[in-house]
C-alpha cells in the first residue's frame, strides 16, 4: 500500500502551469488595483471597500499559512494527535479578537494597531514602542514563511532554494507595491478559495478509502502505528509548557499586525465584527481538514515514505495528494501550497511597510505632518526595503522548522502587542509610561526567553542544557507586560490621556468619528 | 467632541457599555474556560484525553472537534447578539444624539 513512487523533486509542468496560471491572474488584478492605491485610505486599507464575508476569507487567506497547511499536517502524520493542539490553539484566538479587538480596533484605529494604543497616548514613544512589536512580529513570520517557499519548491520541483526565495520575494513585492491592500485582500480571497476547495477534495478522496468515515480513518491509523497517535503524546512533555504555549496562540493572534490591519479594510464595525464569524468558521473548517489529511498520509503515504522525503513531515499533504489523486493534482495542490505562501507575506509585508510608513515615518519622523503623497510613497519604499530583507531573511535562516519560526512570531505578539492593545482600550488609567514598559517588557522578553529556550540555546547555539526551560515563553513574557503596563501606569500616571478617555468611550462603543 | 458627551444620554450611554462589557466579558471567560479546560487536562491529566470511547477512538479526539466547533458558535453568537440588541441601542443613542 505504501510503496508508490512519488514525483515529488522533479520538476512537475503541470503544477508549473497552475502556479503561472496563479501568478498572471493576480498580476491583472494587481493592474486593476494599482489604480485604485493612490490615496493612504486606498493603499493601507483598500478604500475599506471590503465587504464583511470577502474580508472574513481575507484574514483566513493571511491566517492560512504553509505552517498550517503543510506543517500541521505533517505534524499530525507524524504525531497523530498533538499535531491537533496546535491547530485548536491557532483557532481559539479568532473569538478574543472578536469579543475584545476587532470593534474597538475599527471604531478608533485608522491603519495599525498603534494607531489604536496611541489614541489618548504620547504620539512618539508609543509609535517607537509598538513599530517595535509589530516589526519583530512581521520579520519572525516572514522568516518562517521565506524559509518555507524556499525549502517547499525545492522538494517539490528540484528547484534551487536560492531561487525559490528570490521568485517569491519578486511577485510579492509587485503585489504590494502596485497593488496595496486591495491587490493583497484578492490575492487572499483567491487563495483562499483555492486552498479550501483543493484541501476539501484532499479530504474527500482520502476518505473514499475508508467508506467516508473518518472513525475508519482513526481505527486505520491506530491499527498501523498503535493507538498512541490517536492520544496526546511527548510534544508537551511540560504541562507548563503546554499552557504556556496556549497562551501564546490564544493571544498571538490577537496580536498579529497583518490580521490587525485587515480590520481597517471593512466599512465599520459591523463587518468587522462579521468578518470574524466567516473567518473563524473557515480556519476551523480548514484544521479539522488538515486533521484528516495529515492522518490521511499517515495512513495511505506512511510515516517512512513521509520521512524519507523530509524529516520534518512539510511534505505529508503533498504526497497524500499524489498518492489520492494522481500527479496532476499534485501539481495542483503544490501550485496552491506555493500561491498560499506567496499571499501570506505579501500581507505580511504591507503590514511591515505601513508600520514603517504610517506609524514611524508619518507620526514619528514627521511628527504627523506628512503629505497623504509623502505617506504613501514612503510607504512603496519600504515595501521595497521590506521585500528584500524578506529575500535576505528567506536566505539566512534556510533549514530552520517551518511551524516553530511562526511559534516565535506568535509568542511577540501575544507579549509586546497583545496586553498593549487591550489596556489601551479598556483601561483608563493606562499611561504612555505603562504602555511603553509593557511593549518593552513584554517584546525584551519573549525574545530573551526564546533565545535561551531549549530551541535555539540547545538546539542552535549547541549548549547542553536551556536557561529557561521551556520552549515557549508567552505564559511569563504575556504576564510580564501586564503587570509593567498596570505597574507603570500607576507609577508614572498621565493625566490628558485620562482627561480623553470619554472622547475615546464614545468613538469605541458608538463608532461616531470613526474613519 | 467634548460637546457631544454633553448631548449623550448619559444613562443610556452606561447602560449600553455596561450590557456589552458584560457579555463580552461573559463570552470570554466561557471560551477560556473551553480552551484552557481542554489544555488543563492536556497538561496534567493526559490520560483523560486518551479514554477510549471505541474501539481504538480516543476521548481527546471528539473533545477537540468538539473545541473548534464551540470557537464557531461564540462567534456566532455573539454576532447575532450585536446585530440584534447591540446595534439597536447604538442607534438609539445616537439618534438621540442628533435629535436634541
Amino acid at each position: 500500500m505504501n510503496d508508490f513512487t512519488t514525483t515529488i523533486g522533479q520538476p512537475n509542468t503541470i503544477s508549473i502551469a497552475f502556479f503561472f496560471v496563479f501568478v498572471a491572474f493576480t498580476l491583472v488584478i494587481t493592474y486593476f488595483a494599482a489604480k485604485k492605491s493612490k490615496s493612504a485610505a486606498q493603499f493601507y486599507a483598500a478604500g475599506r471597500s471590503v465587504t464583511g464575508f470577502q474580508n472574513g476569507l481575507a484574514l483566513s487567506g493571511d491566517y492560512m499559512s504553509a505552517a498550517s497547511f503543510l506543517g500541521i499536517a505533517g505534524l499530525v502524520s507524524l504525531k497523530g494527535y498533538d499535531g491537533l493542539i496546535y491547530s485548536i490553539g491557532f483557532l481559539v484566538g479568532w473569538p478574543i479578537i472578536m469579543f475584545l479587538i476587532a470593534e474597538p480596533l475599527r471604531n478608533l484605529g485608522k491603519y495599525t494597531f498603534a494607531d489604536v494604543v496611541a489614541y489618548r497616548l504620547r504620539q512618539k514613544p508609543i509609535r517607537i514602542a509598538s513599530s517595535c512589536g509589530s516589526l519583530m512580529t512581521v520579520a519572525f513570520y516572514l522568516i518562517a514563511q521565506m524559509v518555507g517557499a524556499g525549502s517547499l519548491v525545492k522538494m517539490m520541483f528540484g528547484l534551487n532554494y536560492e531561487a525559490a526565495v528570490v521568485v517569491v520575494g519578486v511577485i510579492m513585492i509587485a503585489y504590494v507595491l502596485f497593488g496595496g491592500m486591495l491587490a493583497t485582500t484578492w490575492v487572499q480571497i483567491i487563495k483562499a478559495v483555492l486552498l479550501l476547495g483543493g484541501a476539501t477534495v484532499v479530504v474527500l478522496l482520502v476518505l473514499a478509502h475508508f467508506d467516508f468515515s473518518p472513525v475508519k480513518l482513526f481505527d486505520a491509523a491506530a491499527l498501523k502505528y498503535g493507538d498512541k497517535v490517536l492520544a496526546p503524546g511527548g510534544l508537551v512533555a511540560n504541562p507548563w509548557d503546554a499552557l504556556s504555549l496556549g497562551i501564546a496562540l490564544m493571544f498571538g493572534t490577537a496580536g498579529l499586525p497583518h490580521i490587525l490591519m485587515r480590520f481597517y479594510t471593512v466599512p465599520d464595525a459591523k463587518a468587522a465584527r462579521k468578518s470574524v464569524f466567516y473567518a473563524t468558521g473557515i480556519i476551523g473548517y480548514f484544521y479539522i481538514l488538515t486533521f484528516i489529511i495529515g492522518f490521511g498520509a499517515m495512513v495511505l503515504v506512511g510515516q517512512d515514505m513521509i520521512t524519507k522525503i523530509d524529516k520534518g513531515g512539510n511534505m505529508a499533504a503533498l504526497l497524500l495528494a499524489e498518492y489520492a489523486g494522481g500527479t496532476v493534482f499534485l501539481g495542483f495542490i503544490a501550485a496552491v501550497a506555493f500561491a498560499t505562501i506567496l499571499a501570506v507575506v505579501a500581507g505580511l509585508t504591507l503590514a511591515g511597510a505601513t508600520t514603517f510608513s504610517h506609524d514611524l515615518y508619518v507620526n514619528v519622523f514627521r511628527s504627523g505632518r506628512a503629505s497623504e503623497e509623502e505617506e504613501v510613497k514612503v510607504a512603496k519604499r519600504g515595501t521595497v526595503v521590506l521585500g528584500i530583507l524578506a529575500i535576505a531573511l528567506g536566505l539566512a535562516f534556510k533549514g530552520q522548522n517551518v511551524a516553530f519560526m511562526v511559534g516565535l512570531a506568535f509568542a511577540i505578539a501575544a507579549s509586546a502587542n497583545f496586553p498593549a492593545l487591550v489596556l489601551s482600550i479598556t483601561w483608563k488609567n493606562f499611561s504612555t509610561a505603562g504602555a511603553v514598559a509593557s511593549i518593552v517588557t513584554g517584546g525584551i522578553l519573549a525574545v530573551g526567553l526564546i533565545i535561551l529556550s531549549p530551541t535555539v540555546w540547545v538546539d542552535i547555539f549547541q549548549y547542553k542544557t536551556a536557561v529557561f526551560p521551556w520552549k515557549n515563553p508567552a505564559l511569563v513574557s504575556m504576564l510580564a507586560a501586564f503587570a509593567a503596563g498596570g505597574l507603570f501606569s500607576v507609577l508614572m500616571p498621565d493625566a490628558e490621556a485620562r482627561a480623553k478617555y470619554d472622547e475615546q468611550v464614545i468613538r469605541n462603543y458608538l463608532g461616531v468619528g470613526a474613519e | 467632541m467634548s460637546d457631544q458627551i454633553g448631548k449623550i444620554d448619559q444613562e443610556k450611554f452606561a447602560a449600553l457599555i455596561r450590557k456589552r462589557v458584560a457579555f463580552a466579558t461573559v463570552m470570554t471567560l466561557v471560551m477560556l474556560g473551553i480552551y484552557y479546560g481542554f489544555i488543563l487536562v492536556l497538561a496534567f491529566d493526559k490520560e483523560l484525553w486518551s479514554t477510549k470511547v471505541g474501539e481504538h477512538m480516543t476521548l481527546g479526539i471528539p473533545v477537540g472537534l468538539i473545541v473548534i466547533l464551540s470557537a464557531w458558535i461564540m462567534t456566532g453568537i455573539y454576532v447575532s447578539w450585536a446585530n440584534k440588541t447591540y446595534d439597536d441601542s447604538v442607534r438609539d443613542i445616537i439618534h438621540g444624539m442628533r435629535g436634541r
